[in-house]
């Protein structure tokens, strides 16, 4: 082989080449395998909004909506639990809202459009858990704070704005989805203040 | 007419040869002990996966819609279902069990160290396909442990700065897990897994044929060729490819000697095995878990989410760091540890018996923390249960890094050239 007459060079060109070509072809190759595992059209068009009547919902209830197939929590929370949020301050790891959990327009101190309505995904931002909402025994995870949601799996506690405590491990505050209220007491999921 | 036909094959694929130079003629130390049977008990256990899978995919029906209830017809409806679901389930565990036994005869005897890394990188890459085989395959009953456990595991991937959530989202295939979920873990745990897998014992198995197998002793039964006169060799005929290089000592051909031991083993572990299987397949909640008996629900949280006891260990180094990423590099990182193992260890004695007390020590505080921390996963996590997690997942850590310091000056007792008795 290696005293067979032959162009160096030219070997070691082809060799690249064909390289270059089969490694272009491979990446080309990998896209349809890589591409088949993103949502499909049908799953997308599952994730459409979703309206709620929130009419009925009783001050300091909660209920549950369903959303691209995750729990939506709703509250009709109380002047008096609104006034309780400031609080908590103190013992919150994102008080003022800074992390990009909340679209522009809930980035307030009660994290929703309307001060009553608190509209989060009931999905813990620690490992996707459902938090429990504890009415008026919350005290028993944190002193001195009659509601919030308590999650079972690993310990992690919101207070009535969505809010994460210190000391455990969610690293953020509950996610609040999308929503506007097209009339008084329609809760429009999905679809953001303004766009639609 | 038979030997001739035996001719015939052996000139075009030498099948004969390679039985003799891996079982037949394979020298194999004489002095293995009952902690040498577990791999022969893991390919056993192998074998039944892929055998009792190939005849659950028949009756199982791979969709959202469909899957639970096509365990119940499983269970119900089918000859003998029951039985081959008990018989993989209750598999599952018995494969866990048997290699992690399997891990920690190899960190008794140093079988990781010099020349056997590869071999025990295999190992390892055998154990995180297994994990990762588990893990998709305790979806698919689609039971509300599944469901929520799947959710956990697919949430880590989440703790990636920047790529987390979109990459959840493509391993999902949905906004949530849902039958897309489902579907592909099915194809990977029944097709693309199994084949990984057998491919990686093949090259574990040839790994540890060419190295040839460690002892209790840890000594080398491959002397240089010359070195020992022929009445002190072992008598047993070996394959040429191991008597060319060396002189073989203290050693007997794996088969018949060893496969008939192993074979004492098997029957003794499929007694056992057996109890599981028809008087208690649900291994008390721990192999099959109570909230898997009601079908999946994504709005529905069990209370306590635990995986099934085999990732117990790592699930509490998981959450015991109370900072989602950390968390999530704190698991993996226990797992890398493992990998790493042959060259945290800088010491040249291989086993346990002629290493110094402090390393028995730290073998042994590792091997009660590995079971403190799994005992804690299958727990809820309060804060007593985190502290003591916290503690026994330092002393996991501990053992990697305290033996990178002692292994360099350690103080060993002389290895024996030979196995006594």
């Amino acid at each position: 082989m290696s005293n067979a007459p032959v162009n160096n060079g030219r070997r070691r060109f082809l060799t690249a080449a064909t390289s270059v070509v089969g490694g272009v072809g491979v990446v080309g190759v990998a896209v349809p395998f890589i591409g088949s595992w993103n949502p499909s059209a049908r799953a997308k068009a599952a994730g459409a909004p979703v309206e709620v009547n929130v009419g009925k919902i009783q001050p300091g209830q909660l209920i549950r909506a369903e959303w691209r197939g995750k729990p939506v929590y709703v509250v009709r929370r109380t002047e008096q639990t609104l006034a309780d949020l400031a609080k908590n301050d103190g013992q919150l790891r994102d008080p003022n809202s800074e992390q990009p959990q909340q679209p522009e327009y809930a980035t307030n101190a009660h994290r929703s459009i309307k001060p009553e309505f608190l509209v989060a995904l009931g999905v813990c931002t620690h490992l996707g858990c459902a938090p429990t909402y504890h009415k008026g025994d919350f005290d028993q995870f944190v002193e001195g704070s009659k509601d919030g949601f308590f999650c079972p799996c690993h310990g992690s506690k919101f207070d009535m704005a969505g809010r994460v405590f210190q000391g455990v491990p969610a690293p953020t505050n509950l996610m609040i989805p999308e929503h506007s209220f097209p009339t008084e007491d329609t809760l429009l999921i999905g679809v953001g203040q303004g766009e639609a | 007419m038979l030997a001739n036909f035996m001719a015939w094959i052996e000139q075009r694929l030498p099948l004969m040869d390679a039985m003799n130079k891996h079982a037949a003629q394979y020298p194999a130390p004489k002095n293995f002990n009952f902690w040498y049977v577990f791999g022969i008990l893991a390919s056993v256990v192998l074998v039944n996966q892929i055998l009792t899978g190939v005849w659950l995919t028949m009756s199982y029906e791979p969709s959202g819609d469909g899957a639970f209830a096509s365990i119940e017809y499983i269970m119900r409806d089918v000859d003998y279902g029951w039985l081959l679901r008990y018989m993989h389930s209750t598999g599952a565990s018995a494969f866990f069990i048997v290699v992690y036994l399997h891990m920690f005869r190899g960190m008794m005897y140093g079988s990781y160290q010099k020349p056997r890394e590869l071999l025990w990188i295999f190992g390892m890459f055998i154990f995180l396909v297994l994990m990762a085989e588990a893990f998709m395959g305790y979806l698919l009953p689609w039971g509300n442990m599944s469901y929520w456990g799947a959710q956990v595991i697919i949430s880590l991937f989440g703790a990636i700065p920047v790529v987390g959530d979109d990459l959840t989202q493509w391993i999902r295939g949905d906004y949530v897990i849902s039958g897309a979920t489902l579907n592909r873990f099915f194809a990977l745990h029944v097709i693309a897994m199994p084949l990984v897998l057998v491919i990686l014992v093949f090259l574990h198995i040839l790994a540890l044929h060419e190295v040839g197998s460690n002892n209790p002793e840890g000594t080398d039964i491959k002397k240089p060729k010359g070195s020992v006169p022929k009445e002190e060799q072992s008598k047993f005929t070996f394959h040429e490819q191991y008597t060319k290089k060396y002189d073989i000592v203290d050693a007997i051909p794996f088969h018949p000697y060893y496969t008939v031991k192993d074979l004492v083993a098997v029957v003794l572990f499929l007694i056992a095995f057996c109890w599981v299987m028809f008087f208690a397949p649900e291994g008390g909640g721990y192999f099959i878990e109570a909230p898997n008996f009601e079908p999946a629900n994504g709005l529905k949280t069990p209370e306590h989410i635990v995986p099934v006891w085999y990732f117990g260990p790592f699930y509490t180094i998981l959450r015991v760091v109370p900072d989602k990423l950390l968390g999530a590099v704190a698991m993996f990182g226990s797992i890398i540890m493992l990998f790493a193992l042959p060259w945290f260890d800088r010491g040249t004695v291989k086993s346990l018996k002629y290493r110094s007390k402090l390393h028995t020590l730290n073998l042994i505080q590792f091997a009660i923390c590995f079971l403190v921390l799994g005992v804690l996963g299958t727990k809820a996590a309060t804060p007593l249960n985190n502290a003591i997690g916290t503690v026994a997942s330092f002393g996991y850590f501990g053992f990697f890094i305290a033996l990178w310091f002692y292994s360099k000056n350690e103080k060993t007792k002389p290895v024996p050239e030979r196995v006594s008795g």
